[in-house]
């Protein structure tokens, strides 16, 4: 099937197999690796990706229900290679060590981005709901609410900023 | 602050943390943190070489069968399909049986029997991933089923199923006996507290059931054998890069120097990926068959029915006590189930692993232990998880036991540990069972726990529920579970400890560019432990450089010195003792050369505030960055001395190193299901000094996370049928982010005295200490209800049986 999907704001079409998962058309056709596989249950949350601004486990949505769909993947959420030029969320991890092997990583900054969008002040209880379909080995979770935390709080610096200079 | 904030350290104090340090270490941000919150790390599933292809495992239905027949012709078929692998084949090349880490054999594809549920039986190289899966359905195995040894306890029965028929003349499933400790002595001991009225002797049987390290990236490995150069890369998931290598030479037959190992990027290792696994094998003949390069994942379910678990250990403590409270001996027997072949990773001469220091924290006149592996159907492995070769089953027999002894004599935990700790005068301490501690002042570490716990106030807490309980309200039951561990990481001195005949020591090489900035290369592999950075700021540390301008190559075995690889806590214990020792060499070789730029006696010259100055003389100090340019000029050098400014070291410890800590943890119970809910967990760790303290606590933090899953949630067992009950993640269950609480955390330093830094190693502390903690707390918030024991994992049903007065069996699904 011919299927085109807006993917980190480029649209892309391809052929491909009825049954390909979305993780493996990102991964394998697109060669976007940064989104992981871990479980094929929707329970680990290292495929999550958003669909329509929708956070989702993309080992269990196949590629063809993407069609003319946008998909944002870790790969779009920075503005450049700067430090500077990455997302809150992510410099939040940097910040507070909300990672340690990265493999959960891509998963929880796409899940958590989409929590700021909707909660832009979640507390830490609002952000340990937020992730709990999402799986971390090595972290225990704590440093990755911290990070959520200081993106929160460095967003709405910079709100209060431009409101400031206006 | 914004609301909710409540409980949330801000980062700023690592930042004051790291002022604070000695030698200069501290909280910096992770070097490796750039690729990965852009999602390009690059791990083996990332990898992708022109002309691919793909491999699948088809495994055994069966927890134990005989093979009859295998036919793989319609799979050869498919037209995507470029070869089938069957044991048969491999046996032609001398393949289908390899070695395990503990001497045993493994099979690579069945070709006999199968031996678990999940076993290997054949390999698939197709086009795709997806037509590798399809082929695998193709393949039809006839098998003759026969009875599984499922049960530990009944694999020594007479009329046990022998698992391994394969060796000759074998009639049992018995693998090996092996004890440590001095059995008269204890015995005697003993038999006084059996005899005397104001002494006594407590049993408890206590099981470590069988868990996962699950990491969150499977195994899995892609495979180039260059068919003109015959030199085969390696790309693949393993913490022993150059332990893999000289393996696959032994293994396969393939000269040591064609043989590339690169372990990229790794999602998490926890001990899961220290052994070899099929897969790797087959993906690697597989390569060498269809002459590309072969990729072979695993999924999920591979991962948690077939590659390395962790523990089953069926453990009897008895401990001889005084009436007041004093432990004076402690006696173990246990039944070691490593499954269908004996591949658990440990020192050759520690069967059992390091479970000799089962005597823990505690002052003991006599201590014995005895320990029985059997083979039974069920997938191999033993030591995973981080477990510190067995200490993570140590810590909890003992710390256990201690409850039960303070249960039954009708103490507080918390006391009779403190009446039994080592004094810090007893350092460095000889245990009863030969290991040599090297520091540690455990009662203050202790006392640091229960300041920070608010131990009284948690006491008295308990009781006003407990009587409110009683008065008809409806309250949880509150429960107080403390854990104090010793652990013994950094394996290992050579003279005792190797793997396969391969002495545990690791190598470093620094070599300091013309420009000042440098490259160190080590044999350790990181799996998320950030020794990017910690390995940095060591070297940093010494040559009075930026971290920023040290680039840390590991992973890859054509770069790196020899090493065996990153487990057991052993990086920061080995190869950081390495990486300290080899930049001070090179340290010393610069003030040779910074004497010969200032015509000076190198013995005139100091080390001080990251130069080399002459002693005395203000201004006359060189830079290392000045120093290795001038090392590389056309300075003249003393006769002797070659230029430039390298070194190398092989880092042999003559000890481990012994970290500690103490842990509280509060859980409410709710009556009414079982449910455990962690409120509260204080650790207080001591692993000497820290490098990275944001480092060392996100370490901390993960393997307290491990402790609650192991407590409360995680167990990989088996129907009576050899089914693996566990097989997914929607039956092993992980913690998330509910299960865990905001982790409250404090620290006491007692600097190694033998490590070049005072340093301990801290991978694995939380892991194996946390555990005991969340036991400790749930049985003590049943003391109402007379539970004295109940094994892990403490699930609502475990709980409420406990509760009941008919404790589960957790191992096994019997009704």
């Amino acid at each position: 099937m011919e299927i085109t999907v807006t993917v980190n704001g480029r649209e892309v079409t391809r052929d491909v197999e009825p049954r390909l998962l979305l993780t493996h058309f990102l991964r394998d056709h697109l060669r976007l690796t940064g989104t992981h596989w871990g479980c094929d249950t929707t329970t680990c949350g290292a495929c999550t990706v958003r669909l329509d601004g929708v956070p989702v486990k993309s080992c269990t949505v196949l590629a063809v229900m993407a069609d003319g769909a946008r998909v944002d993947t870790v790969e779009g959420l920075a503005a450049g290679m700067a430090e500077t030029d990455l997302d809150p969320v992510q410099q939040g991890f940097v910040a507070c060590h909300g990672l340690q092997c990265g493999f959960c990583t891509p998963g929880m900054l796409m899940t958590t981005r989409a929590l700021l969008d909707r909660d832009p002040d979640p507390s830490p209880a609002t952000i340990r709901e937020a992730i709990s379909g999402q799986i971390c080995r090595c972290t225990g979770y704590e440093n990755i609410v911290r990070a959520v935390r200081w993106a929160a709080e460095a967003e709405q610096q910079a709100a209060t900023t431009t409101e400031v200079a206006r | 602050m914004s609301a909710g904030l409540e409980g949330v350290r801000p980062p700023e104090e690592w930042i004051r943390a790291a002022v604070d340090t000695p030698r200069g270490y501290g909280a910096m941000k992770r070097k490796e943190d750039a690729r990965f919150v852009r999602g390009r790390g690059n791990y083996v599933d990332d990898v992708v070489l022109p002309g691919m292809l793909h491999g699948a495992v088809l495994r055994s239905p069966l927890a134990h069968a005989r093979i009859v027949a295998v036919d793989t012709s319609a799979a050869e078929a498919h037209p995507k399909v470029r070869a089938v692998i069957t044991g048969e084949a491999l046996a032609g090349l001398g393949l289908s049986w390899m070695p395990t880490l503990s001497q045993d054999t493994e099979a690579v594809l069945a070709t006999d029997k199968v031996r678990f549920q999940g076993q290997e039986v054949a390999f698939v190289v197709a086009d795709d991933h997806y037509a590798a899966r399809d082929a695998l359905d193709l393949i039809d195995v006839e098998y003759e089923p026969l009875d599984p040894v499922v049960d530990a306890t009944r694999a020594l029965d007479e009329d046990a199923p022998v698992v391994r028929d394969d060796q000759d003349g074998r009639t049992t499933n018995h693998i090996f006996d092996w004890s440590s400790g001095d059995r008269a002595a204890t015995d005697a001991v003993f038999a006084q507290a059996q005899a005397r009225d104001d002494e006594r002797v407590v049993t408890a049987d206590i099981l470590y059931p069988r868990v996962h390290p699950a990491p969150l990236e499977t195994c899995g490995a892609v495979a180039d054998m260059d068919p003109v150069t015959g030199k085969l890369t390696l790309w693949t998931t393993t913490q022993a890069p150059h332990a893999h290598r000289t393996l696959y030479a032994m293994v396969a037959g393939l000269p040591e120097h064609k043989i590339r190992v690169v372990s990229p990027d790794i999602g998490g290792g926890f001990g899961n990926k220290v052994g070899i696994y099929p897969g790797y094998v087959c993906a690697i003949v597989g390569s060498i068959l269809t002459g590309a390069p072969v990729k072979w994942v695993e999924d999920r379910s591979e991962n948690l029915m077939s590659t390395s678990f962790a523990r089953d250990y069926h453990m009897r403590g008895e401990a001889a006590v005084t009436a007041d409270g004093r432990l004076r001996a402690v006696r173990v027997h246990v039944l070691a189930d490593h499954g269908a072949f004996n591949a658990t990773a440990q020192p050759t001469a520690f069967p059992a692993g390091f479970f000799g220091v089962f005597t823990g924290s505690y002052d003991l006149e006599a201590a014995h232990c005895a320990v029985t592996g059997v083979y039974t159907n069920k997938a191999p492995g033993g030591v995973a998880y981080a477990c510190s070769f067995r200490i993570t089953e140590a810590v909890y027999l003992v710390e256990r036991l201690v409850d039960v002894v303070a249960h039954d004599l009708g103490m507080d935990p918390a006391e009779l540990r403190m009446r039994n700790l080592l004094r810090s005068d007893q350092f460095p301490y000889r245990s009863p069972t030969g290991w040599e501690y090297d520091s540690g002042d455990y009662p203050h570490t202790l006392q640091v726990a229960l300041d920070k716990a608010g131990y009284d106030d948690l006491r008295r807490e308990q009781a006003d529920l407990r009587r409110r309980r009683e008065a008809g309200e409806d309250v949880p039951l509150r429960g107080i579970g403390l854990a104090f561990f010793t652990e013994a990481v950094g394996a290992g001195p050579r003279r005792s400890m190797d793997i396969l005949g391969l002495g545990m020591a690791d190598g470093a090489e620094l070599r300091v560019h013309p420009t000042g900035k440098a490259v160190l290369r080590v044999s350790c592999q990181s799996q998320g432990q950030g020794h990017e950075t910690t390995f940095a700021q060591l070297v940093a540390a010494e040559l009075g450089i930026s971290p920023d301008d040290v680039d840390v190559v590991h992973g890859d075995t054509d770069q790196t010195p020899f090493g065996l690889g990153t487990y057991g806590s052993r990086s920061t214990p080995v190869s950081g003792a390495a990486t300290a020792i080899v930049a001070r060499k090179v340290r010393e070789r610069a003030r040779i050369v910074a004497a010969a730029m200032m015509e000076a006696n190198p013995e005139d010259l100091e080390w001080s505030d990251g130069s080399w100055q002459v002693k005395g003389v203000a201004g006359a100090s060189r830079t290392i960055a000045e120093i290795a340019l001038a090392a590389h000029s056309n300075l003249e050098l003393p006769d002797g001395v070659e230029g430039h400014l390298d070194a190398t070291c092989v880092y042999n410890p003559p000890n481990l190193t012994y970290p500690c800590g103490a842990y509280v943890c509060v859980v409410d119970v709710d009556p009414g299901t079982g449910a455990v809910t962690v409120r509260r967990f204080v650790a207080v760790d001591d692993c000497g000094v820290r490098i990275n303290p944001m480092i060392v606590e996100g370490q901390i933090h993960g393997g307290l996370a491990d402790g609650i899953g192991m407590a409360l949630m995680e167990a990989i067992a088996f129907d009576l049928d050899g089914n693996c009950l566990g097989g997914s993640f929607m039956d092993y269950l992980v913690p998330t982010a509910l299960e865990c609480p905001s982790w409250e955390l404090g620290e006491t330093v007692t600097p190694s005295p033998h490590h070049p830094v005072g340093a301990k190693g801290v991978g694995e502390s939380a892991t194996v200490g946390s555990p005991p903690a969340v036991v400790n707390a749930v049985i003590d918030a049943l003391a109402p209800h007379g539970v004295r024991h109940a094994d892990m994992p403490l699930t609502p049903a475990a709980v409420w049986s406990a509760m009941q007065g008919r404790p589960l069996r957790t191992d096994l699904a019997i009704r």
